[in-house]
């Protein structure tokens, strides 16, 4: 049986015109996005590859600043250059200048949240109260 | 002096208590029963709360157009709009000139105006990153379309019971996509298909979706054993924002060249995905997401509320419609798992066959069902992620699905 286009046998439609209408319905959806997965996931592979060549770039990067010899500190420590140090658990002593700790925490996350960067990456002095 | 008696008389002439207890047999009672049942549409939506936002406005929407005198919503002049040999086939200004609010209100349907809207917010509202971080989860989004051509059969089918039962082509494709679980779509092919029919389809389209808790668990357990329930699935990968950029750009053009009667649909779905993703146009995805989503549900459930009109809702197709929008439903779902289970078979019992039922679109229900059943049976299984790859899937599936049977009945 095929499936003919006139209008009145898909208003009226037979059993058999139906049946190759739902098997074709099914078929077409599969189809439709079997392909769209084939191009999503061509999609995904470039984006991975991209990705592994930006990581790729920035171990070389990493592994070029490890290498640059470092000066020696002016009493005699021995620095090494920050990006290639893992993020440190301190960075040096906060001064408070008649401020509370939990108001100190508080200011220094305000500040890391508005600027976008995360806390440890971030440097603060002192923190003193204007009065 | 004014002649009290009469002007009583004549405001009782004028009121709808009259018109209905003069047209009690000639149809009258057909509007009381629709007051009934927009009552426990109504009680429905607030008590129980089945898809409240929703069916509070079809439910309200169906008590106004079946008030008498009202005059809020007209029948014949859609019944003219429709006739080919009318002299108002098709003609809005006939519509504009002597309609009410509500027939104002469903020009937004007829031209399939709130449908797009509301996928343009469902677009902004959706993050398509899981089903980027595996796009197998397509392969299920499609298999959940089984319903939606089960159904269509079985409404072709019902002429071998009797005519009277039965349905045209158009109107069992409207029918089958019930079992796409998508209001829109549902709405939107209606509405070209068989707008007679858009009250009841509308209406049985919104509660399944709202029964999904209750259809679905029972057709999952039947169809996966609780080992496979139990499946814990690999976390994904990250998406980047580059890729969920380019995601919308591309499927708009792909789909809408392979099926174009989709356009539309999928053209404001992803528009509105564009607008959340950009990260340079946040308003208009807000707007899209928040007010214009808003203002379109009101207009869109109150005017196909409306369309609820007793002569036309209280018919044997109407029970018809209930009964095949229960059968695509739960085709749908066991379609799903059943892609579930292929993939889990294909993947080594890498894949829980729980997510496939996600597929039914109905977004995030259908997904957050899955994450459900797959807990009930360990409780440190989180699907909800995984599922919600085959969830947006299936919104797309039920897209093409209704584009395929626009361009074959329409």
């Amino acid at each position: 049986m095929m499936l003919t286009s006139t209008a009145p046998d898909l208003v009226n439609i037979s059993m058999p015109n139906a049946a190759i209408v739902a098997v074709l319905g099914y078929a077409v959806v599969f189809f439709g996005l079997i392909l769209l997965m084939l191009v999503v996931m061509a999609m995904g592979k470039i984006f991975i590859a991209k990705d592994k060549k930006a990581a790729e770039k920035a171990a070389a990067a990493k592994v070029g600043i490890d290498a640059v010899p470092v000066a020696p500190h002016t009493k005699g420590e021995i620095v090494l250059p920050t990006q290639a140090q893992p993020a440190p658990g301190t960075a040096g002593q906060l001064k408070l200048y008649d401020v509370e700790p939990k108001t100190a925490a508080m200011i220094m996350a305000i500040v890391a949240n508005k600027m976008g960067k995360p806390l440890n990456e971030l440097r603060f002095i002192s923190i003193k109260e204007v009065k | 002096m004014i002649n009290i008696g009469e002007v009583l008389l004549n405001l009782w002439n004028s009121s709808g208590f009259a018109a209905l207890s003069a047209g009690f047999g000639d149809g009258g009672w057909q509007n009381l029963v629709m007051l009934v049942i927009s009552c426990v549409l109504l009680y429905l939506a607030i008590v129980k709360k089945f898809e409240p936002l929703l069916l509070c406005g079809i439910a309200f929407g169906c008590l106004l157009s079946n008030l008498p005198m009202g005059g809020l919503y007209h029948q014949e002049l859609w019944t003219a709009f429709m006739d080919e040999a009318s002299p108002f086939y098709h003609s809005y200004g006939e519509i504009m000139r002597h309609g009410g609010l509500l027939d104002i209100f469903y020009i937004g349907v007829k031209t399939s105006l709130y449908p797009c809207l509301i996928f343009m917010g469902v677009g902004a509202m959706t993050d398509f990153g899981p089903l980027l971080s595996n796009p197998k989860s397509l392969l299920l989004g499609a298999a959940a379309q089984l319903g939606v051509f089960a159904a269509f059969f079985g409404a072709v089918a019902m002429n071998l019971i009797s005519p009277e039962l039965g349905f045209t082509g158009p109107e069992a494709a409207s029918i089958g996509i019930i079992g796409g679980a998508d209001g829109p779509t549902a709405i939107f092919l209606t509405s070209k298909l068989a707008p007679h029919l858009l009250g009841a389809i509308a209406v049985a389209a919104y509660s399944y979706m709202a029964l999904i808790p209750l259809i679905q668990p029972p057709i999952m357990n039947a169809l996966t054993t609780p080992e496979q329930r139990k499946i814990k699935m690999v976390q994904t990968r990250q998406v980047s924002k580059t890729e969920k950029i380019i995601f919308p750009i591309v499927v708009v053009i792909f789909v809408a060249l392979l099926l174009p009667d989709t356009a539309p649909l999928i053209g404001c779905l992803m528009l509105g995905n564009l607008f959340k993703e950009t990260g340079v146009t946040d308003r208009l995805s807000d707007t899209v997401q928040n007010a214009l989503m808003n203002i379109v549900t009101i207009l869109l459930s109150t005017s196909v509320g409306a369309t609820m009109v007793g002569s036309n809702f209280l018919t044997v197709q109407t029970l018809s419609i209930v009964v095949l929008g229960v059968i695509a439903f739960g085709m749908s779902t066991a379609g799903g798992l059943i892609g579930g289970l292929v993939m889990w078979k294909a993947t080594k019992g890498k894949v829980n066959p729980l997510i496939g039922s996600a597929g039914v679109s109905a977004v995030p229900m259908a997904a957050r069902v899955a994450n459900t059943v797959g807990q009930k049976n360990n409780p440190s299984n989180f699907l909800l992620m995984h599922a919600m790859g085959p969830n947006v899937a299936g919104v797309i599936g039920s897209a093409i699905a209704a584009g395929f049977l626009l361009s074959v009945f329409g």
